[in-house]
């Protein structure tokens, strides 16, 4: 991990009067990094979001953004090299696309004449441009995720902070959602995104954070998160149906439910497959590691008296 | 100061487009001028004599619309932003709660100001035109500019009222609230107190009651001048110890200033 990071999160505890919504979160943030931050509904995401941008103050802890403290007053020429997408935001119903991607453009900095013209680069670029002329209260759900996602863009952001981004999203835009992240990432953006929507996600994440009640409960690379959990590679077989289940090597592997199919823990995999390639009958051979849906559930799993609890509490009122 | 015009800029187009600043002024003109003509009808002809009872008459109908306007136009500036989650993200941008909140004032401010000085003002000049006499311009000029600071005020506190709130309705209710206690219930309380209290309140003590409401200090403002046969009622007796004109707009431009700036400390420590 590079020296430099971007933000730093010592001991975050974050209380709402008697609940508490993050509890000593450790993190830090290395410029060009993208994290996912995941976590059941009330987890603690967009709470942690709202610290790094500053709008609320930690209880305890220290929160460093760009060197400096997000909620003071020193933190707000730093405010231009963020972009954030909040999670429900209606824009100005009133306005057109092109009035309200102005405005901010303006807040952020440019000139008159340069905001619109930046403005309508962003709206081409999220594919809206051709609506810019009408009215807010007349686009589809997509259309405004699409209006907030051009808003989080303005000003070329050296920090991103989306909150589920990909909402209402269609699977192209999805698509084209994350090349967008992957440019920025290439260009030295670093993104925290947190979703629900996790297939899909984990090509352009580089690291994953996992919260659960307001603590953090596993964070790394999805290959490190992978082997911290133990969850055993997918493989799928075709043409060894009886040598399969004969075979004395491969038999403590074998799914219970399909028999075609192994699960083989990551230390054994490599000496798995070799085996696997050496026998003769062998049509097709299909390797799946385990999903960031799985690992993220495997880690949700490891704590069920958190989340339980919560869901239990909630039934009963 | 960039970004402060930016939000004026956008509040006051704003205005403009919801037809707040059209219809406030047509509101406005053709009140005025109604009062000019027919005020004047009514007791024989336009003349001299009836430029007091038309301010008079101007004064008691802007003393209840202006502040309703002003809390209309005003009311849901924040808590509305706050509920579409655009006041998270304003904030989230380089601009602080001062700078938005001043921004706000200066856009919405700029529309009733301006609505008050064309609609009142047109009919300041018809009558101006008519009898050529600069005495309309002066006691007029009084009238206007003690209006728009009438309307200044009440954004203001429609603002504080705005930012002390989560929900918009709520805001609305309040907002009818405060108008109704400082326009009508306000001069009841004082009436009350006139006749109530044995020994009867003291003329000085009146007027100095009278500064706890900007809606009193306007009506104060523009009758002072005037002949207090018009006037009646509370009124008339605490503008015979009335303050001078002087003081009256520098405590009426207080009920500006301090309203904006309980607003901002507000705002500042607003959770979001
Ligand atoms: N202003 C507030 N006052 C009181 N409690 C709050 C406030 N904001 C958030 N909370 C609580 O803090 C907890 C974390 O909320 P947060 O919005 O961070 O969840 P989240 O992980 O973003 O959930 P979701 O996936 O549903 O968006 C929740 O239990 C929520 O009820
Ligand atoms: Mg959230």
């Amino acid at each position: 991990m590079t020296t430099t990071s971007l933000i730093t999160l010592s001991n975050i505890t974050k209380e709402y009067s008697s609940l508490c919504a993050l509890q000593a979160i450790n993190m830090q943030l290395a410029q060009g990094e993208v994290l996912g931050l995941f976590g059941h509904n009330g987890a603690g995401k967009t709470t942690m979001m709202k610290l790094i941008l500053g709008v609320i103050s930690p209880t305890h802890g220290n929160i460093e953004v760009f060197g400096v403290k997000p909620d003071t007053k020193a933190a707000s020429h730093m405010r231009n090299k963020i972009g954030y997408l909040p999670e429900n935001v209606s824009f100005y119903e009133q306005l057109t696309g092109l009035e309200v991607l102005t405005y901010f453009a303006k807040l952020k900095g440019f000139s008159n004449t340069n905001s619109k013209k930046h403005a309508i680069a962003l709206l081409e670029k999220v594919g809206v441009d051709h609506a810019m002329k009408r009215q807010v209260k007349t686009y589809s759900k997509g259309m405004r995720q699409r209006l907030g996602l051009a808003q989080a863009f303005i000003g070329q952001p050296k920090l991103l902070l989306l909150d589920e981004p990909t909402v209402g999203l269609d699977p192209i835009a999805t698509a084209e959602f994350y090349q967008t992240v992957d440019q920025l990432k290439s260009q030295g953006t670093s993104v925290i995104l947190c979703s629900h929507v996790l297939p899909g996600v984990e090509q352009h994440i580089d690291r994953a954070m996992i919260i659960s009640s307001g603590q953090m409960l596993a964070t790394g690379s999805l290959a490190e998160l992978r082997q911290l959990a133990h969850l055993p590679t997918k493989i799928s077989l075709q043409g060894l149906d009886d040598t399969l289940t004969q075979d004395p090597i491969l038999i403590p592997y074998i799914d219970q439910k399909q028999n075609n199919i192994l699960r083989v823990p990551e230390q054994d995999k490599m000496d798995i497959l070799r085996h696997l390639l050496s026998l003769p009958n062998l049509q097709d051979i299909n390797v799946e590691p385990a999903n960031l849906e799985q690992v993220y559930q495997y880690f949700l799993k490891e704590k069920p008296v958190d989340t339980k609890s919560s869901y239990s509490a909630e039934a009963i009122k | 100061m960039r970004q402060i015009l930016t939000v004026a800029s956008k509040e006051f187009h704003d205005g403009l487009r919801n037809r707040w600043l059209i219809s406030i002024t047509i509101i406005f003109a053709i009140l005025s001028i109604g009062l000019t003509y027919f005020g004047g009808v009514a007791s024989g002809s336009i003349g001299i004599a009836s430029l007091s009872t038309t301010v008079a008459s101007l004064a008691s109908l802007a003393v209840l619309l202006i502040p309703l306007i002003a809390l209309l136009l005003s009311y849901d500036s924040f808590v509305g932003e706050q509920e579409s989650g655009t006041l998270l993200l304003l904030l989230t941008y380089p601009l602080n709660t001062t700078q938005l909140l001043l921004g706000k004032f200066l856009g919405q401010g700029g529309i009733i100001a301006l609505a008050t000085i064309l609609g009142f003002g047109s009919s300041a000049l018809v009558l101006y035109f008519q009898l050529n006499d600069n005495e309309i311009i002066k006691v007029f000029s009084i009238f206007i500019t003690s209006a728009v600071l009438l309307g200044l005020s009440f954004t203001a506190i429609a603002y504080l009222i705005s930012l002390l709130v989560t929900e918009k309705s709520k805001a609305a209710g309040f907002a009818l609230i405060i108008w109704f206690l400082f326009t009508l219930a306000f001069d009841l309380a004082l009436l009350a107190l006139l006749v109530g209290v044995e020994q009867g309140i003291s003329q000085q003590g009146l007027t100095q009651l009278m500064m706890l409401s900007p809606a009193d200090i306007f009506r104060l403002v523009n009758l002072s001048g005037l002949d207090s046969s018009d006037i009646n009622g509370a009124l008339a007796i605490a503008i015979k110890s009335s303050l001078s004109q002087v003081q009256l707009f520098a405590i009426l431009t207080a009920w500006v200033v301090l309203p904006l700036t309980i607003a901002n400390i507000i705002f500042k420590k607003k959770k979001l």
